[in-house]
């Protein structure tokens, strides 16, 4: 790519032809601020505040958008900027709702950040606001138009990462608003619940329904035994929300932070997860030996669920009859661990702490509660998890380090990969090649299946039966994939599918992190790399190696996809309207 | 709340309808610049108004999601989700209409029908549209029921000629 010579405020920087000068600005240690743009997803040069000044050009232009060329001069910081920028943000402070001490993104606020480093007099232009409604029709988002600076961040990613595009603009001028097709509540569209809107908001218009009271109040009830369990994602999101850099591993603060939080038992949902590879493993080779339909779809994530239930219902017969490892966690407590306890799983409550909000909708489907009750009560987000910590007043990076309670807090380095995309496939690769060759596979790293690309695809041996394997996310990934299946075309045998792109770990529950970050580093990348560094330090990498599983099957369910196994542990899906 | 004005009439497009809307779609999708806002165009050309069994039709075809369809008739004036009533009652609010008083006309019209400006009566009858200047400001202020055109209204008009469509 040919390099043009540019001057961002004087100095020269190099730069790719065809960069943006918001890029070529990055380069030359300058942050220009931005509100609507999120690179690759929404750049539409919209809402004004990148403007800078070009040497020669009529007007102001948008940094975001504006391709550098050579000899450019640009100018970022005059009165004349300064003074765009300020107004833009104040004109748009002026229709918001500022209730910021209780908002729920007080402090992590694009919109807070830029008022306060540009200047801005929150008050300077007070008069009509456009009429903001507030959807809390779904158990798991809440959308609050008062709060929102209409900069299409969600509506972008709702279409581009997930081809869902249940949300978008509607109206015009000052009436335009964040709504549904026909002003429908979003329950009642084909949203799947992943939660890439939240994540991408700038400010508090989007959030997840907060379960952290009713928690609260379980912890507080001494007839209940309230038992809590982190998915694998969440020990490397948590610490974010205490100032930690992105990725951090804060597993053993963590499980002492919930101890002290009150729960009676600290679990892992990667018990469930190392659980999912034993039924699911075992519902393949009986698919492939009877000729069962194939290929055969992952189910652990259940936005991923949804989706597939609004567009492609009649496909459900590829999907794996496997609950989530939440599920499947949450079942075996109030199942097996109950009556360990003899005790009524009625007076048990689980408390998952997930990196979705597409979990929240997921405990509450039918089929969803193999002890008469759900199995899971609460599934909280990464970021609720930290608002408890923080409300109970725990000093969380001067935690020690500990371990979680037996004998569902036992996991293997297989269960815990399911937080990046290709985690479970790998999993499952490293039981399956075990049980068809009848030893170890030559490397437990299954490499081809690793990283951040969108769709992955393999092709293994096991005992000269080739397995052609393909894993994605990214739900407008997995349409691709399946608009093949629905046409006969696919060629594969098994799929992992993830709705948000790179996996569990950068869903829609996880720490919030700025446009800023977003843009300038692989959050994904990062949180997944520490969770593959642990596993492969871990002494049990494969899920038929752990003992509370083995020791589950023998005194429990017999052995995988048993008819208990299927009582407990398996589910239906429903096909769904997409309109 | 949203400005926009949702239906409450029963959809009742015709089997003949769809044919053709399905026709006119595979049209605009062979064309060289295929979009969403012509399709629009076309349907409401064929059905009069935009309802959801229709955009819904538009979205499958076009392959973009209803809401992004829902969000190009929502910005554009020349789309309508409201069917015309039977019998459709146009206010013009052109300057001169407007300045001998047609704003309190369109009130009481509101206020005998019971719909607001841009509603149609659930039973489809009826319909309230303020219009752009007629063309006839000598008449000023005009209501057209449609073809019938009223002129020189005042308020106290309004009620009788009401009245005679609800005989019909």
């Amino acid at each position: 790519m040919a390099l043009v010579n540019v001057k961002i405020n004087n100095i020269p920087v190099q730069v790719e032809e065809g960069k943006t000068i918001l890029e070529a600005a990055k380069l030359a240690g300058i942050k220009i601020p931005t509100l609507c743009y999120l690179k690759g997803v929404n750049e539409i040069g919209a809402c004004r505040v990148c403007v800078c000044e070009v040497k020669g050009a009529r007007s102001l232009v948008a940094a975001c958008v504006y391709p550098v060329n050579e000899g450019m001069e640009v100018f970022t910081n005059t009165p004349n900027v300064r003074a765009s920028r300020k107004a833009t943000v104040e004109l748009l402070l002026s229709n918001h709702n500022k209730a910021c001490l209780s908002c729920v993104r007080n402090n992590n606020c694009e919109l807070q950040t830029l008022s306060s480093d540009l200047g801005c007099d929150a008050t300077k232009y007070e008069g009509v606001k456009s009429d903001a409604s507030k959807d809390e029709s779904t158990p798991y988002l809440i959308r609050d138009n008062s709060k929102c600076v209409l900069c299409r961040r969600c509506s972008a990613v709702c279409k581009e990462y997930q081809s869902v595009a249940v949300i978008g603009a509607n109206g015009r001028g000052f009436d335009t608003h964040i709504a549904c097709a026909f002003e429908k509540p979003l329950a009642e569209t084909a949203c799947v619940g992943c939660g890439q809107c939240i994540v991408a908001c700038p400010t508090g218009a989007l959030s997840e329904m907060e379960e952290i009271d009713d928690v609260l109040n379980a912890i507080n009830d001494p007839s209940k035994r309230v038992i809590v369990a982190a998915a694998p994602s969440v020990r490397v999101g948590l610490g974010e929300e205490f100032g930690m850099p992105i990725g951090t591993n804060v597993e053993g603060k963590m499980v002492a932070a919930m101890r002290r939080l009150g729960f009676d038992d600290v679990f892992d949902v990667n018990f469930g997860a190392d659980l999912t590879i034993m039924e699911e493993g075992t519902e393949f080779l009986n698919r492939v030996k009877n000729g069962g339909t194939l290929p055969m779809i992952t189910s652990c994530s259940p936005a991923w669920i949804k989706f597939c239930e609004h567009n492609f219902p009649d496909q459900l017969d590829h999907l794996s009859s496997c609950k989530s490892p939440q599920q499947m966690f949450g079942a075996v407590c109030k199942t097996y661990y109950a009556e360990k306890l003899g005790m009524d799983p009625k007076d048990m409550v689980v408390v998952s702490i997930m990196p979705c909000t597409a979990k929240k909708f997921e405990k509450g489907r039918g089929n969803q509660n193999a002890a008469g009750v759900p199995d899971i009560d609460f599934a909280l987000t990464t970021r609720e998890l930290a608002k408890l910590i923080k409300r109970a007043g725990i000093i969380f990076d001067e935690l020690p380090d500990e371990q979680f309670d037996n004998p569902l807090g036992i996991f293997t380095g297989a269960g815990l990969i399911f937080g990046a995309t290709g985690g479970v496939m790998e999993a499952a690769l490293r039981t399956l090649y075990e049980i068809v060759v009848g030893k170890e596979a030559p490397s437990l790293d299954f490499n081809e299946v690793r990283g951040t690309e969108g769709i992955k695809e393999a092709e293994y041996d096991l005992a000269g039966k080739k397995v052609r394997v393909c894993v994605a996310s990214g739900l407008a990934n997995a349409r691709k994939i399946m608009e093949d299946v629905r046409a006969g075309k696919s060629q594969y045998d098994f799929i992992e599918i993830m709705s948000c792109p790179g996996g569990c770990v950068n869903g829609g529950g996880q720490p919030i992190k700025s446009a800023f970050v977003r843009n300038n580093k692989d959050i994904k990348a990062e949180r997944a790399k520490s969770i593959y560094a642990q596993d492969a330090a871990m002494k049990m990498r494969k899920s038929h190696e752990n003992p509370a599983v083995q020791q589950l099957y023998k005194e429990f369910l017999g052995e995988p996809n048993s008819h208990k196994a299927h009582e407990i542990l398996h589910t239906k899906y429903v096909p769904r309207q997409k309109y | 709340m949203s400005k926009i004005k949702l239906t409450t009439v029963a959809f009742k497009g015709t089997a003949e309808q769809e044919t053709q809307l399905r026709q006119v779609l595979d049209e605009i999708k062979s064309s060289a610049h295929p979009s969403v806002m012509t399709a629009l165009q076309r349907a409401q050309a064929i059905y009069g108004y935009l309802p959801i069994e229709v955009q819904s039709i538009i979205a499958d075809e076009m392959g973009v999601s209803l809401e992004e369809v829902f969000g190009v008739a929502t910005f554009y004036s020349q789309f309508t989700l409201n069917p015309q009533g039977s019998y459709a009652f146009g206010v013009c609010l052109g300057t001169a209409c407007y300045v001998k008083g047609s704003g309190d006309v369109v009130a009481k019209l509101e206020e005998c029908l019971g719909l607001k400006d841009g509603e149609t009566s659930s039973d489809g009858k009826y319909s309230i549209a303020s219009t752009r200047c007629v063309g006839c400001c000598g008449l000023a202020p005009v209501m057209t029921v449609n073809n019938e055109v009223y002129g020189k209204l005042t308020v106290k008009d309004i009620p009788d000629i009401v009245a005679k469509y609800k005989a019909m």
